[in-house]
């Protein structure tokens, strides 16, 4: 599998989806239980993946300088700084860790 | 509210969320190209997947497993997908026919313009918002999502601009909003747990799959529940 395949595939897959929605009638959001797995599908992935990006390492755990830049992200979040600004402190945070030596 | 000021209220909203959505394509591209993917396959995907956690679900997976993880990265961005679904089912009677006008929406139906259009007062205003909102976000979006990938080729060493510790703070971001409820907060912290345990023992990509039954679990059986959220968890835009 190639990544140009992968790309294509998925973005495919997600277009498709979004074409389904307009294709199904209203009537399917009356049941609650498959819109409400869909929600926390979106959140159980994102949560996963903040997991994996801040300790994997291939298939093995490392805590590195991502763990503290983890956590000023999380820290300017919970006070509304605007999402490119925490991203950049994050990615900041560290660089300026392993500048340092560390991670 | 007059129809003229609820016009430009919408007209504004749309303006608001798609400037800041196109801010973040810049970390966006900058991170594709990190994980691998040359400029062509970053924009493409902007193009023609253009949902930011879906896109950034397939670097992070391409990230840490490589190409041969592509089976589980785009499981991922499709699972992160679905909810473009239903919000279509939402949305779809707000943009009315047309076969052409009917795909576009489709193809821009994501967070952003959900969010603007559903919380019109009406009809009229919700198509407006709608519009607005998706001219703004695709054309911002496709914009930064190329700059952010030109800077990301100059850069070089990504872990050396600390940009794998961007992408999770990217996910925090995306996940945020959505923890307002004891359910999602439920789900998130299992859904964590289990990828984070399941790193050791599984191909890289799968643990976050995996991590996805929380979700199904927990649903299914409304364990948790309060409150029901609302159809689009947005608030950083200020909406």
């Amino acid at each position: 599998m190639t990544l140009w395949l992968i790309v294509i595939i998925a973005s495919l897959a997600c277009l498709a989806l979004k074409l389904a929605g307009f294709l199904v009638p209203p009537s399917v959001l009356d049941r609650p239980t498959p819109s409400r797995i869909a929600n926390l599908l979106t959140v159980a992935l994102l949560a996963a993946l903040v997991a994996v990006q801040t300790l994997g390492s291939g298939v093995g755990i490392q805590f590195d300088a991502r763990v503290p830049a983890l956590v000023v992200a999380v820290a300017l979040f919970a006070v509304r700084v605007p999402f490119v600004l925490v991203v950049i402190a994050a990615a900041a945070t560290a660089a300026l860790i392993r500048l340092s030596g560390w991670g | 509210m007059t129809r003229d000021k609820q016009d430009s209220a919408a007209i504004r909203a749309g303006l608001a969320v798609g400037l800041a959505a196109a801010a973040y394509g810049v970390s966006y591209g900058a991170l594709a190209v990190a994980a691998g993917l040359d400029i062509w396959q970053t924009c493409v995907m902007s193009l023609l997947m253009f949902t930011g956690g879906s896109q950034f679900a397939l670097i992070g997976v391409i990230a840490t497993g490589g190409v041969a993880a592509g089976p589980a990265a785009i499981a991922s961005a499709a699972i992160l997908g679905i909810r473009n679904g239903i919000y279509g089912v939402r949305v779809s009677p707000i943009i009315g026919a047309g076969f052409w006008k009917r795909i576009a929406a489709a193809w821009t139906t994501i967070d952003e313009t959900t969010a603007v259009s559903t919380n019109q007062p009406t009809l009229r205003s919700q198509r407006i918002g709608f519009w607005t909102t998706a001219a703004a976000t695709f054309v911002g979006w496709n914009i930064t999502s190329l700059i952010g990938a030109l800077s990301g080729d100059a850069l070089g060493d990504p872990r050396q601009w600390g940009l794998d510790a961007a992408a999770a703070a990217a996910f925090v971001g995306l996940l945020w909003p959505r923890l307002r409820q004891l359910q999602t907060v439920a789900v998130a912290a299992a859904a964590a747990v289990i990828a984070i345990a399941l790193t050791p023992l599984l191909l890289p990509g799968l643990p976050v799959l995996v991590a996805g039954s929380a979700a199904i679990l927990v649903g299914a059986f409304n364990w948790f529940a309060n409150s029901e959220p609302p159809l689009v968890p947005l608030d950083r835009e200020g909406i």
